[in-house]
């Protein structure tokens, strides 16, 4: 099972504030099939950013939900050319991890994004991350590390 | 330090997660263990109670309620939102490694908090700062007692291997012929320059010699960690050369206390001279160890040596001449003392006074202190076995987490950890350990009066086949676990009758 492919990759996100780059990210994974209903999607993601805002320290942003208009569980990377301001006190974030889960899926699905948000919190993955040239190397990066470790 | 944690969050994919392993490698970095107990979306595995119990404190990063919170009861606890872990895990590590300090500095509220910190890197001792004389003089004594353990388990196990073999080889003549070997011993019984690989008695005779070696250093290490725990470093010198005369002047332990002592306050009042700068530098490799040693192994030797052998003849003798009811109440008080706190400051001084028993009894084949081990041992074990059992004869008392802890119950008290009924404790302390401290002094005096020996100081089940009188020594554990069981049963009973069902207060509180 693919967390991410490459159409789920925006390197030069361009958005003014986070709902916006949040859509951006969101429209991807109605390209490649994985949501039904993008505006049930958002609206679930809005729902959690509100209870709290998803800006972590580090200039990382992870908007997540769990929602019915999800199909399987997935990754949407963003890395934005300037930062958006993700409700981290330390700044804005320049690091979008917009994750997807189906709404009561499978234990198994469940269990890669449990490896993806700890895998977040290691240093060298979100530098790779920074750093990786292009789409392609962000899959191979996320596949290597967090799908078949 | 050891700690455990639950994380949580409200969608339960990722800050659960990343807090989980913020914690982790923060634990990591700062050497510490840690364990963390993931309560999301992808099923939360729970934490061994084994490891929640060997737990010195506790964290909790969550947003929404800790799942079972009362498997986390009676430890020193930092509770955040699940965010604080992200963004600063090394300051809640260190925010905890402070709590569970001051839970240790104030032992008095804590229900077996006084477990070893298994701290990385050099010597350790048990000895907190700020607190009152009473607590350091036990602190001193158990770092002594600490390091002596791993001896008296070595060297009481070989021993006990020894004269199981002899009696293979020689039959019951065996532990009489075994203790004649030794390393500097007269012909066929100088077990280096005669050791036959084919000869049963051989092996014996070397199992006995090399227990019996390790078990040369009881005093010493016991009187130098006592000095070490007062003094540090200066203090080990006069300390385990003090124990070592103590031994060989046949004071037992009761000399080994007074040269540990000594030579502790000894060390640390020579390191505390104000000296000039030059004899400075030689202070630590010379001066101390020399000036105190003079004066713990003069003082010792001229003055306090005989007195004190002849106290411990004669503490030996008594205990020896000991019948019938002295012997049963011997055994009931220690045996309450085991189950009273269950690892705690109580369970420890009957504890060092088993083993500290084993150090005086040495090689000999049968005495009461090798009975005083035995009762102490199935004492100790009594407390999770009896609560294990509850669980299983009447689930319905308990929440599910508490079944889950009645399993684990019953390995951690078939391998004499005490420790392991405290998670019962903790939740319901004066129902739990009324029935634990009559449960345990029944064991504890059965086991007296039925006679049952033990030289291993640690083990429970597993070294049932070191055990004298083993059968006699099960059926005492087995008849304070059913006593203690039906305690629990009947008190927590009364308790439901009155307040309804546990199952359905806890279901209610957490919805």
């Amino acid at each position: 099972m693919s967390l991410i492919t490459e159409p789920q990759v925006v390197l030069d996100l361009a958005a003014p504030d986070r709902h916006a780059a949040t859509r951006i990210l969101a429209e991807t994974l109605v390209g490649t099939g994985r949501c039904t209903d993008l505006e049930t999607f958002l609206a679930d993601v809005r729902a959690r950013e509100e209870q709290m805002a998803t800006g972590l320290p580090g200039g990382i942003g992870i908007p997540h939900a769990r929602s019915a208009a999800i199909t399987e569980p997935s990754l949407v990377f963003g890395r934005p050319a300037t930062g958006i301001d993700w409700g981290a006190e330390d700044g804005p974030a320049t690091l979008i991890f917009l994750i997807a889960a189906p709404d009561g899926g499978g234990e198994e699905h469940l269990k890669i994004l449990a490896a993806l948000a700890r895998k977040l919190m290691r240093a060298e993955f979100r530098t790779s991350l920074m750093e990786a040239p292009d789409a392609a190397a962000v899959v191979d990066i996320v596949e290597k590390e967090v799908v078949n470790p | 330090m050891k700690f455990v944690g639950v994380t949580s969050c409200p969608t339960g994919i990722a800050h659960t997660y990343m807090a989980a392993e913020s914690l982790e490698q923060a634990a990591k970095a700062a050497g510490h263990e840690m364990v963390v107990e993931t309560q999301g979306a992808a099923g939360s595995q729970p934490i061994d109670p084994a490891v929640i119990a060997a737990a010195d404190g506790v964290v909790f990063a969550h947003d929404l309620p800790v799942q079972n919170a009362a498997r986390f009861a009676g430890k020193p606890t930092i509770d955040v939102s699940v965010k604080k872990a992200i963004s600063d895990g090394p300051g809640l590590i260190a925010q905890a490694v402070a709590a569970v300090e001051e839970w240790k500095a104030n032992p008095s509220a804590a229900v077996g908090a006084a477990h070893p910190a298994a701290a990385g890197g050099g010597l350790t001792t048990k000895v907190t700062e700020g607190v009152g004389t009473g607590t350091k003089i036990r602190q001193w004594l158990m770092t002594g007692v600490s390091y002596m353990i791993p001896f008296v388990a070595a060297g009481g196990i070989l021993i006990a291997i020894g004269f199981m073999l002899a009696t293979a080889a020689m039959g019951g003549n065996g532990p009489i012929e075994i203790v004649k070997y030794g390393l500097t011993a007269e012909g066929n019984y100088n077990i280096a320059q005669h050791f036959n690989p084919v000869s049963l008695t051989s092996w014996a005779a070397l199992a006995f010699v090399m227990g019996g070696a390790a078990f040369g250093f009881l005093v010493p290490i016991l009187s130098g960690f006592i000095a070490f725990a007062i003094a540090d470093r200066p203090g080990l010198v006069p300390g385990i050369v003090g124990g070592s005369i103590a031994a060989t002047m046949g004071a037992g332990y009761l000399g080994g206390l007074a040269t540990g002592f000594i030579g502790g306050f000894a060390a640390l009042w020579v390191s505390r001279w104000k000296v000039h700068k030059y004899v400075r530098g030689v202070m630590p490799v010379v001066v101390i160890p020399l000036v105190s040693s003079i004066i713990t192994l003069g003082v010792f030797i001229v003055v306090l040596g005989r007195p004190i052998k002849w106290l411990s003849d004669e503490l030996t003798k008594g205990l020896n001449g000991m019948t019938g009811a002295s012997v049963a109440l011997l055994g009931l008080v220690l045996g309450a003392m085991m189950g009273f706190d269950l690892g705690g400051p109580v369970n420890k001084v009957a504890y060092f006074f088993g083993t500290a028993g084993l150090a005086t009894a040495g090689t000999a084949a049968d005495s009461t202190p090798l009975k005083i081990m035995a009762a102490v041992m199935a004492a100790g074990m009594v407390a999770p076995l009896a609560m294990a059992l509850t669980t299983v004869v009447r689930p319905n008392l308990y929440t599910e987490a508490e079944r889950e802890n009645g399993k684990a119950a019953w390995l951690l008290g078939l391998s004499f950890i005490s420790e392991g009924a405290i998670p019962f404790a903790a939740a319901d302390p004066w129902r739990i350990i009324t029935a634990s401290v009559i449960g345990s002094g029944v064991t504890g005096a059965l086991s007296m009066v039925f006679g049952a020996t033990s030289r291993a100081p640690h083990g429970g089940i597993w070294v049932l086949p070191l055990l004298g009188s083993w059968w006699w020594w099960l059926v005492s554990v087995a008849v304070g676990m059913v006593v203690m069981a039906v305690i629990v049963i009947a008190l927590k009973t009364v308790d439901q009758a009155k307040h309804g069902s546990v199952e359905r207060a806890v279901e209610s509180a957490t919805v």
